[in-house]
Formats: structure tokens, sequence, C-alpha cells
């Protein structure tokens, strides 16, 4: 009887083990694109057959005297117990093992931690629920959050299934771009609470911490497009902040480079004139609409009914209904302790302008006055 | 050596339990309260189990079918915190209850007024934690690891958390110096520290780190409390304060708190085992300082949690150095109880299995432990399902199987009847198979890239999700069928012996089953 169910147990485990083999998705660790990630890769390989080798010969033992040393079998107890000799054997032996696992993990760590000489320095920032890239000595500085196709998909009941959109969860707005070759440090940091900044396929992960800066390096050796996710804790959206990274040919990188600087150029021209000329009530609520929906919906939702006890609504919200200098303070200045960050680091003049009117004229609030760029511009 | 009956017992002209639901309330008796102690683990269980099925029904296919994220994050933390305060905890220290005083041969716990109370402070802590559910913002959603800023953006609930922590961390430690104190004074004569059951031995060390730790965290959340409510910026930065000093002192109480969860349970399969085999434990002293020697590292290691965090090299050599250390005692456990098998005469009776079930995949969770010790590699596994699949392995079928393996070892003892074996082996088979399909895709799903504490994932990991949802739920209903088990053993039953097992050795086999009121009123003779 025991027998049998002990065959029923393995037969399952074996059907079990041979669906798991015929799938097509990963059951291991990724080798990935750089130095570093086929290291670490080769220490987690080395030290898995090393367990695998003592879990034979443990296990084996077990099992051999599971089967043989049974009283059904009429065995009989020997008495023996208490053998200094076999305590030093199975104290020393794995002190060896461990001490032949240590020397490669210590040589590898020591080169991850080496991030001098890097060829170019990207800021990494983390945000609730967003990644920020500032290319330290280049005029680019972008948000990148998740996808819209993404972002739809996964609301509570939407009724669209996850296989038919590109990537679920795994796609962004803007994506970071680096260079293929080139040794690119990351200084990795948060502005609200902690955040991790992983791609498997690097090798690592690294925390980004509010008030710290971390060090960390790739030098990826194939153009390609790497995804990972955010790997800490970070809150409501910690599952919806992705990250994904285009590893461009020298060249192509630097076509890339190019289109944002002007890029950055021309938005900030229009940001210029803006505030010079100023906009009327209406081209503020339309581009505050742009503004909420990318920054604020993840706390305040949609409609701006907010989240009871968490995230407070914006609709009939009495300080956005009172005098405007309160909610401008808000918005701009952030409330330390709470997750209301300082907007004015993340969103220029104009969005800030542009926000906070349209929170005042609509999602059921109608104040009906509004706040020009060159106003909040004075206030910074 | 003699029999102490029930009836010897009413000699001693001792009262005997007060009736009805006062006895519970005011009992200052070891055994009444071990009992109260392990039904409250029961009880939390099942709430920690209902909250994990939860968890497990949203992880069931990708897409967000039935909660919000934000609640998900409530069911994480609060999951983990009642597993961990509430099952495994309350079960060590009601076995601890039960057995200690009976294990060296004195009549009661050390303490029993303090007893009573260390156990009445637990319903009101849980009742506290659980409230804040119905709080304006929700539970804490912060992960059990308690982790600033985040935890502090938590709602109205989030004082009377860290309140129903300090008083969890009260119990305990309350409940760490009576036994202490028993093991100390109320040993039989002739029950050398050496003589003492294995069980008694880890226990006595366990209360040593619960006072060393628990005081630790009532510090870290105390902390958290300030910066929140009294502008200190002890974790602030924008303050001047350090958001990773938070991490160190929570993982200098963590990781010996991971102790505190498994020393009884190596002393529970420490004596289980030898029982079986009919055969003595293989090098007693040998894992009398293998316990020690674990209990001492596990102060020095905590920062392996915070290989990410960003410490300077020293720092993480040192911390991995350390940690792999901490597989030599732990390997020398393992060998001895195989030792201890080997060449006896083994039978395989419900608590065999489960403690054979726990040396194996405690054993699979130690493997996976020695992995993540390695800094440079665990920079992968860090946050991921891999972890997830780590300490469900020592947690579930480390802790919760000895737990288990106790309660049928010993419930005959307790409740005078004999639980039904065959449905004791069901309940393993159903266990083992469901817990193995539950917890081991994810490894898989870990180390293809699956963080942990999302509600939500991409497509790739679709199938080893669904995988283990349904091993999550197979293994929910069969903890169900244990407390249906149980309960019919505490009804009713074949009558066990005193002696219970054949190959049992040791004081408890020497009383009634169940056994008198007072444990030992005279002290018995020990050979
Ligand atoms: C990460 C979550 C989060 C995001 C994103 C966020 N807020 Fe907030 N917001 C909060 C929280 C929390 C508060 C409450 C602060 C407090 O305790 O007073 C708040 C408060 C406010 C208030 C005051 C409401 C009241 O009635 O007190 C305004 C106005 C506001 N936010 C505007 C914005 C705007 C505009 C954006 C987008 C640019 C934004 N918030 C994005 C979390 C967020
Ligand atoms: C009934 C069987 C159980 C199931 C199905 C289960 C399932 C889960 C799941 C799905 C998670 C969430 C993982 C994540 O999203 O990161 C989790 C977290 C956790 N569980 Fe369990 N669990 C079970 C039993 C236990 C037990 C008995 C313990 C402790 C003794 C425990 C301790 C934890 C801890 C510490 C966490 C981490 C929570 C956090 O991330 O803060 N679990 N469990
Ligand atoms: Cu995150
Ligand atoms: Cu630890």
């Amino acid at each position: 009887m025991n027998k049998l169910k002990q065959l029923f147990a393995g037969g399952a485990l074996l059907t079990f083990m041979s669906s798991v083999a015929h799938a097509e998705y990963g059951l291991n660790m990724p080798v990935g694109v750089t130095e570093t990630s086929r290291q670490v890769y080769d220490l987690h390989m080395l030290i898995l057959w090393v367990c695998v080798a003592i879990g034979v010969v443990v296990f084996g033992a077990m099992i051999w005297s599971m089967i043989f040393h049974r009283k059904s079998k009429g065995a009989v107890a020997s008495q023996f117990h208490e053998s200094m000799t076999a305590e030093v054997v199975w104290t020393v032996v794995p002190f060896i093992i461990l001490i032949v696992m240590a020397i490669p993990a210590t040589k590898v760590l020591i080169d991850m931690h080496d991030a001098s000489e890097a060829d170019m320095s990207i800021k990494v920032t983390g945000y609730q629920w967003k990644w920020r890239y500032e290319y330290i000595g280049e005029d680019v500085d972008f948000f990148s959050s998740l996808d819209a196709a993404s972002n739809e998909a996964r609301q509570v009941g939407s009724k669209i299934d996850p296989s038919t959109v590109d990537n679920y969860l795994l796609n962004v707005d803007r994506p970071l771009v680096i260079p293929v070759g080139k040794k690119v440090r990351f200084l990795l940091t948060a502005s609200d609470v902690i955040h991790a900044w992983w791609v498997p396929d690097f090798g690592w992960k690294k925390d980004a911490i509010p008030g710290f800066i971390n060090e960390a390096w790739v030098k990826v050796d194939e153009p390609g497009v790497y995804r990972g996710q955010c790997a800490e804790l970070c809150g409501r959206d910690h599952g919806f902040m992705p990250i994904v990274v285009e590893v461009k040919s020298e060249a192509d990188y630097a076509i890339w480079l190019a289109a944002q600087k002007g890029e950055e150029v021309v938005a900030k021209m229009e940001a210029e004139v803006a505030l010079v000329e100023g906009l009327t009530a209406d081209d503020l609520i339309q581009k505050g609409e742009e503004v909420y929906r990318a920054n604020c919906v993840a706390c305040h939702q949609m409609k701006g009914e907010g989240i009871a006890g968490v995230f407070p609504a914006i609709s009939g919200s009495a300080l956005v209904n009172g005098p405007m200098d309160a909610q401008i303070d808000m918005v701009m200045n952030g409330k330390v302790g709470t997750a209301m960050v300082a907007f004015k680091n993340q969103l220029n003049d104009v969005e800030l302008a542009a926000v906070i009117t349209y929170q005042r004229n609509s999602l059921g609030n109608s104040v009906g006055d509004s706040v020009q760029p060159s106003a909040i511009a004075a206030l910074r | 050596m003699t029999t102490v009956t029930a009836d010897t017992h009413d000699d001693h002209h001792d009262h005997g339990p007060a009736k009805g639901f006062m006895r519970w309330v005011t009992t200052t008796n070891h055994k009444d309260i071990g009992t109260l102690y392990l039904i409250f683990s029961l009880v939390m269980f099942m709430v920690g189990g209902a909250m994990a099925m939860v968890i497990r029904l949203e992880l069931f296919q990708p897409g967000l079918q039935f909660v919000d994220p934000g609640f998900f994050n409530q069911m994480t933390t609060v999951h983990a915190l009642v597993m961990i305060f509430g099952a495994v905890m309350p079960a060590f220290v009601g076995l601890a209850n039960w057995m200690l005083p009976i294990m060296v041969g004195g009549p009661d716990m050390a303490l029993p007024r303090m007893n009573n109370w260390s156990f009445w402070i637990l319903p009101f802590a849980f009742a506290m934690l659980l409230s804040t559910f119905f709080m304006d913002g929700g539970a804490a959603a912060g992960g059990w690891t308690l982790y600033p800023p985040l935890v502090l953006q938590g709602g109205n609930g989030f004082p009377y958390m860290i309140f129903a922590i300090h008083m969890m961390g009260i119990s305990s430690v309350m409940g760490a110096i009576n036994v202490i104190v028993t093991i100390l004074n109320m040993r039989a004569p002739g029950m050398t520290l050496m003589k003492m059951p294995l069980f008694v031995w880890t226990w006595f060390i366990t209360a040593y780190l619960l006072i060393a730790v628990m005081p630790v965290l009532a510090g870290a959340v105390t902390m958290l409390l300030t910066d929140r409510f009294y502008d200190t910026s002890f974790f602030s930065a924008a303050g001047g304060g350090d958001p990773v000093l938070f991490q160190h002192i929570f993982w200098f109480f963590g990781h010996p708190e991971v102790y505190i969860l498994i020393l009884p349970a190596f002393g529970v399969v420490s004596s289980i085992i030898p029982t079986f085999a009919r055969k003595p434990l293989f090098g007693y002293s040998s894992m009398v300082y293998a316990t020690a020697s674990i209990a001492f590292l596990s102060f020095i290691v905590w920062a392996h949690h915070m290989f990410t965090v960003g410490m300077p090299i020293e720092g993480e050599l040192f911390f991995m150095y350390a940690t792999m250390l901490i597989a030599v005692p732990t390997g020398v456990k393992v060998f001895n109880w195989i030792s201890t098998m080997w060449k006896g005469s083994m039978t395989f009776e419900t608590p065999m299995l489960f403690s054979i079930g726990f040396v194996i995949m405690f054993t699979i969770g130690g493997f996976s432990g020695l992995m993540l010790a390695i800094a440079p590699a665990d920079f992968q596994y860090h946050d991921t399902y891999f972890v997830v699949a780590h300490f469900h392995y020592v947690l579930v079928t480390g802790a919760i199987y000895s737990i288990m393996a106790a309660a049928y070892y010993w419930l005959p003892k307790w409740t005078g009847n004999m639980y039904n074996e065959k449905m004791g082996q069901w309940h393993f088979w159903l266990s083992t198979v469901s817990v193995n399909v539950l917890f081991f895709p994810q490894h898989f799903l870990g180390l293809a890239g699956m963080p942990r504490r999302i509600p939500d994932y991409s497509v790739q990991f679709a199938e080893f999700n669904m995988w283990s949802s349904i091993g999550g739920f197979a293994f929910g209903l069969s903890q169900v069928f244990f407390c249906y088990i149980v309960y019919k053993t505490i009804k009713g039953g074949e009558k066990a012996t005193d002696q219970v097992w054949e190959g049992a050795e040791g004081l408890e086999w020497t009383l009634s089953s169940p056994p008198p009121y007072h444990s030992f009123t005279t002290a018995p003779e020990i050979k």
C-alpha cells in the first residue's frame, strides 16, 4: 500500500517534470549579454551542481535507508551512536567545499564592484511608479513608464486578454537607449520610496534609495532590446513599472542621441514661448489632462476619485476648490512623509500650470480660474 | 520508572480544572495554556492561509481579475505577519508549554501567571492587527519587512499595526523568560543539562534568541512610529536620516527570527526520528553544539538580506562568508538525522512521515539558501520568486511540517486518543504532493525573472503560476482536512497506551495518556 502511494507520487512528479521540459519558457537564469552576467550565470550553475551532488549523496543515503532499514523488512536496529570521526568528517568536508565556492564568488563580486573608467554615465531615479533617465553631460532627460496598451489591459476587470498585448507589463513608452560595447555607469537613486533597477540579462539588480546614490555598470555585447522590472516593493503599482533598454550600435546611438537633443530643444522653446505669451484657459485644461493622465492617475485615479484613506480625491477636494496658493504649493512642493512628492522636480512650468488649472476646472471641480506658467516660474 | 496516573494525582489533594469558559480565561496550567496556544495557532494558520488563497487566486492567471493591487499588497503583508507571529511562533510556544515541564520532569511552567498573560495578549494583538483591514487606507501594505519610506505611506491602520507588533513582542519575550526559568529551575534531580531531550535544548537556545532580538524589533517599529507622527527623521533622508539603517536594524532582528522559527523544529524532529528508527539519536552532543553555533552565527549574517542595497565590498564579502558558514552546522544536523535512520528499524507512521518530509524538503530549502548566500548570484535571485520558493520550503515544509509531525506524535498523549492513522497518511501525502506543486515551480519563475510581491505578471510566467495556484488550493484544502483529523481525535478514537509509540523514550511516555492535570508532582527518577 505504501509502495503504491510512493509510485503514484513519483509518477505525478514525472509527468510534471516532463510537461516542464516541453514548455518553451525560461526555467533557468538567463545567460545574459554581458561578461558579468555570464560570470554570474556560471557561479549559479556551479553552486547548483554542488547542491545537486550533495543532494544525491544525502537523499540517496536516506532513500537507501528507508528502503532497506525498515521494520517491515525485518531490519533490526543496531544501537550505534556518537562518532567523533564522523562528526569531524562531515564538518570539515562541507567547509572545504564552501571555500572552493567562495573563491570564484569573491572574484566576480570584486569585478562587479569596479565601476571606474566608464565611457558614459546615466542617472536613474525611481519614482512611484516610473523611471527617470538623465544622461549626464548630455542634455537628455526623460521619464519612462508602463506603455498604454499594458496599462489599459491591467486595470481590474478590463476584460482584455493579456496575451493579446505585446510584451504585456514589460513594455514602456520611452525605453532607455545605450550604445553597445561601451561601459555605461548607472547612478541609481529614488525620489520617494525604495525601488530596485533590474534587467536580468545584465546580471544584477541594485536598489534605488532616496538620499543615496548607488553605482553599477554594464557593458553589453549585443545590440537588442532587454527587459526588466522594478524589484523592490514600492507601493500599489510596484508590479507596473517595467524597464526596457534598447542597446544600439554606436552609430545608431549617436543618431538617437542627436534626435533626443533636438526634441528637448524644441520642447524647451515651446515652454519659453508659453511662458512669455501665456496660454488660454482651454489650452491649459487640454494640456493639463495629458499631464494628469501621465503623472497623477496612478494615485488620484482617472476621475479624480482617489482611494479612500490612502490617496485623497481631487474631485470636490477642499484644497483644490479653495485658494489656489495652497494647491500650487501642494503640487510643486509635495508633502514630506507622504506619497505626494514635489512635482516641481518632475514637471516644467507649463505642465505645472496646466495640471493645476485642469484640476480646478475638471474632475468634477469648477472653480473657474487658471494660472499661467509665468506665475509658476516666479515661485521656483 | 513508575507511571503516574490521574488517580495518584488526586491523592495530592489537588484541584482539577475549573469548569466552563472561565477555565480557559483564568488558567495557569501549562497544559491548558499549551492547548490554547495550539488552537490559536491553528486558527491563525487558517486565517493566514485564507489570505494566501486570495493571493494565489489573483496570480492564477495574468491580468488583474479579482483584487486591487493595493489590497493585494495588504494580503501579502498581513499573510506573512499572521503566519510568522500568529501561526508558527505560537505553535512552538504551545508545544513548549505542553512538553517542556513534562520533559524535564517538573510539575508545571515556572511562572504560571505570566504564562496566562503571555497567551491572552495574543488574541487581542491579532484582533488589532486584523482590524486594520477595516480602517481608512486598509492594512499595512509595505511587506512584512516594513521598510520605510514605503511603510510610512500607510493609512490610519499604521499605528495599530505597530502596537499589535509590540504586543506580540511582549508576549514572546514573556514566553521566552518562562521557558528559560522553567528549564533552569524545574528539572528533576539528575536531569543534567546534557541529559535534556533535544527539544528542550533547542527551545532553551531559541528563548535566548527571542529575548535578544524582540526588543530590537520593538525599537525599530517605535522609530517608524515617531518618524511618522513626531517628526523625527531616523529613516528619512530628507531629514538627515537613513532609510537603510532601518533595514540593518530590522534584519538584525529578522535573521535570528528565522532561526527562532526553525530551531524548535530541529528539536521536534530530533525527538521523532529516533522513536521510529528505534535507535538513539546519532550525535546528541554534536546536535547541541550545532544548535548553539547556528544561534551564534545567526547574529552576524543579517545583511545577506541586503546584498543589493549598495554595501561596501568588504561588507558584502563578510556577510557572504558568514552566511556560507552557517551551512556547516546545519549540515551537521542533517547528517545526524540520516545517521540516526541508518541501520535502524524504521516504521512510517504519520509523525515519521512528516519528519522525513521535513528533512528532505528543509534540505531543499537549505540548498536554495546556500545559493542565495553567493552574493553575486543573489544579485539575480534577490526579490524574485526564487526567494519566495526558498523561504516557503524552509517555513512551510520546514517549520510547519515539524509542527504537524509534533501534533501527530503527541496528540495521543495529549488527548488519550489515537488519531486515525489512515487519515494521517492521506493528509501527509496530499500535503506533500501539493506543496511541491505549489512551491517547486516558483524556483523556475524566479530564475526566469519574475519579481516577488507583484499582483500581475507578464504572460511568459502564466503556466507555472497556474501550477502553483492549483498546488496552493490543494494544499489549503489538505490543511482543512488536518483540522478535521485533529477535531476527530479530540472527540474520541482508539484509546492510546501510555507508551503510545513502541520506540518512544523520554519522561512524557511514563505519564498516563492523557497526563494528569499537574505533570510530575513528585519528581521522577532520572536514570
Ligand atoms: C504616488 C502617489 C501620488 C501621485 C502620483 C500624485 N499624488 Fe497628489 N497626493 C498624494 C497623496 C498621498 C496626497 C495626500 C497628501 C497629504 O497627506 O496631505 C496627495 C495630495 C494631493 C493634493 C491635495 C489634495 C487634498 O485634498 O488635500 C493635490 C492637489 C494633489 N495631490 C495633486 C496631485 C497632482 C497634480 C499630481 C500629478 C502631477 C499628483 N497629485 C500625483 C499622492 C500622489
Ligand atoms: C498555506 C500555504 C501558503 C501559501 C499558498 C503561501 C503563499 C504565499 C504567497 C503567494 C506569497 C506572496 C509572494 C509575493 O507576492 O511576494 C507569500 C508570501 C509570504 N509567505 Fe506564504 N504561503 C503559505 C504559507 C506560509 C507560511 C506557513 C509562512 C510562514 C511561516 C509563510 C510566510 C510568508 C512570508 C514571510 C511571505 C513574504 C511576504 C512579503 O513579501 O512581505 N507563508 N506566501
Ligand atoms: Cu517597485
Ligand atoms: Cu537571513
